[in-house]
């Protein structure tokens, strides 16, 4: 069941809209929100509210990189794959998040504290690195500030 | 040297609030365009300017407006969108125009709105540009506020409604028949045209879709005039441009400079030429989906029609360069990789053909490279090329490959030769 608040969210979308349809990504942002993935009864829940089929919801949620199919950390580590940064040295990076975190491109760590996920260009090229944690951009990142990065989020 | 569009961006990283902007000149072209001009005028004022888009095609603004219905017959409903989904790799401009000055793109907006008498706006950001989501939408607050958006802008019949839409991250929503369907909650596959958006596009009416930086320009071009606008720049070209370098320079970045610098002039004069231990191999213009340029293109001037005589794109202008530490191979293979990933999978040259030149470039660096390789390779580069593909992603996908192989076709060669990377 959607909750209320849910539902408020996504009725205020709708409206700004000019048939339900139009409103599915937002009310999949929406959900995400609250419940940090869109699970298998999410993509009903929000079928039937918007009337389409699961297969339509489920559609457009696996066409985006940043709708998550399947639970996800506490917190997400964005990191920056794209050509500038592979330049720059992203692969450094990514080895040694590899060895502090003990997990690849789409795992969560055992606690579920971090999720980390490979990111199309952050649009930082100039100062390549870059990942983001959560909302927060990080640039010109080195390894040696990465256990200062990762403090900050318990 | 002016620099209409980043002159008032502050360096402490704050964005220019409305009343900082209204001081430094801001939405006196939206009075004169709603005290004292048709929307007919500022369309051709825009024309005579020679103002091309800068999202990468380079079309003409003034003619993409004066495509869409206009008069008492029209549609009442028509959108006027801003593509802020700056995910072009390599590409950092728009976020400079976004984060430091998102009254200069609004104020633009309401402009190109009028001239096309759009009553609904969006502007289509990344969700990861989330400093630009938060000044943005304070400041369609402000201009709410001020009565600069809203019914009967400064008291004229002129109402417009603009809203902050963040999309949830694909490469393709870029495409601007493809943002339409994300913004009508659909996956973002790209639209047949035509029928064109300027006459069927968000839910089936008129739209026009303009990228950021072209949009900024719009406010000084009514307010200074088409001819000032032409004298801006070295070139055919006229304005200004947002040119950027990254890479292994010494300082890499982003300037607001005279359309028509050439290749040479931004790398050694701007970008303070190579890292000390690195030499200049090569460089895509304009984004992952252009054309190598090398070091015998150093005076080819940064416009669009002279970079597309020296074989390439000038593309959003942002440069990305390769240094002759980093291997071509593994270079374009990362191109590909994320080509492949943000192919939409709507027709198949694409879907199939960008996974398998990618197992290939990966194969060369792993030793597994065959003699047909390279044949393969180049097989691809013509049947993912224009006109076998619905929209431009393969085919900007095939021009650093094609041009890796003819420049630097010794490193792929090498590559076999050694069964691996040279470079490692």
């Amino acid at each position: 069941m959607l909750t209320q608040s849910e539902i408020k969210e996504i009725d205020h979308e709708i409206g700004l809209v000019p048939y339900k349809k139009a409103a599915l990504i937002e009310s999949l942002k929406i959900v995400q929100k609250h419940r940090g993935w869109i699970s298998n009864e999410s993509v009903t829940e929000i079928a039937d509210y918007l009337e389409l089929s699961p297969a339509e919801v489920d559609s457009v949620a696996t066409f985006y990189n940043l709708i998550f199919r399947k639970p996800v950390g506490k917190h997400m580590i964005l990191l920056c794959d794209s050509v500038s940064c592979y330049v720059m040295g992203y692969q450094k990076i990514y080895r040694a998040l590899n060895e502090k975190l003990k997990i690849k491109f789409g795992e969560t760590t055992t606690d579920k504290r971090f999720t980390l996920l490979p990111n199309v260009c952050l649009g930082c090229c100039d100062r390549a690195p870059a990942l983001m944690v959560d909302e927060d951009l990080y640039r010109d990142v080195t390894i040696e500030q990465l256990d200062q990065i990762l403090e900050k989020y318990v | 040297m002016e620099r209409p569009l980043t002159k008032d961006i502050k360096s402490d990283g704050s964005y220019l609030n409305i009343k900082e902007y209204e001081k430094a000149g801001g939405y006196a072209a939206l009075r004169k365009v709603i005290k004292g001009m048709s929307p007919a005028e500022v369309q051709e004022t825009v024309r005579a300017s020679k103002l091309k888009g800068r999202g990468g095609a380079g079309f003409s603004t003034g003619m993409k407006w004066s495509f869409v219905p206009m008069g008492e017959d029209a549609p009442k409903t028509k959108y006027l969108i801003c593509n802020a989904d700056e995910m072009e790799p390599g590409t950092f401009k728009d976020r400079v125009l976004l984060e430091g000055n998102p009254h200069q793109l609004i104020e633009g907006m309401i402009i190109a709105s009028y001239a096309i008498q759009a009553n609904i706006s969006y502007v289509f950001l990344r969700w990861a540009y989330r400093e630009a989501a938060r000044v943005i939408q304070k400041s369609l607050n402000e201009a709410y506020e001020a009565g600069y958006l809203g019914e009967k802008i400064l008291g004229s019949g002129f109402s417009l409604h603009m809203h902050l839409h963040t999309g949830v991250g694909r490469y393709m929503c870029g495409e601007e028949t493809a943002l339409l369907n994300a913004l009508e909650g659909k996956r973002a596959t790209p639209r047949a045209k035509p029928p064109f958006p300027q006459v069927s596009g968000l839910y089936g009416k008129p739209t026009i879709v303009n990228n950021v930086e072209t949009l900024c320009c719009v406010p000084h071009i009514i307010n200074n005039g088409p001819q000032w606008f032409i004298g801006l720049s070295k070139s055919e070209d006229s304005g200004t441009k947002i040119y950027g370098v990254s890479g292994k320079v010494n300082r890499p970045g982003a300037w607001e400079l005279p359309m028509g610098v050439t290749m040479g002039e931004l790398i050694e004069e701007y970008a303070g030429g190579m890292k000390n231990g690195y030499k200049l191999k090569g460089a895509l213009p304009g984004g992952a989906s252009t054309d190598f340029l090398t070091t015998e293109h150093m005076n080819v001037k940064m416009d669009f029609n002279s970079v597309a005589a020296a074989g390439s794109r000038l593309g959003t202008g942002t440069m990305i360069v390769m240094d002759d530490a980093t291997c071509p191979v593994g270079f374009v293979h990362n191109l590909q990789h994320f080509f492949a990933q943000e192919s939409c999978g709507w027709c198949t040259p694409c879907r199939e053909g960008l996974p398998w030149v990618e197992k290939i470039l990966l194969s060369l660096e792993n030793g597994g490279g065959k003699e047909e390789d390279i044949g393969l390779l180049e097989m691809h580069g013509q049947l993912l090329g224009p006109g076998n593909t619905f929209c431009a992603l393969a085919p900007g996908a095939m021009e650093p490959l094609q041009s890796a192989i003819k420049y630097f076709k010794d490193d792929f060669v090498e590559h076999i030769k050694k069964r691996g990377c040279p470079y490692n």
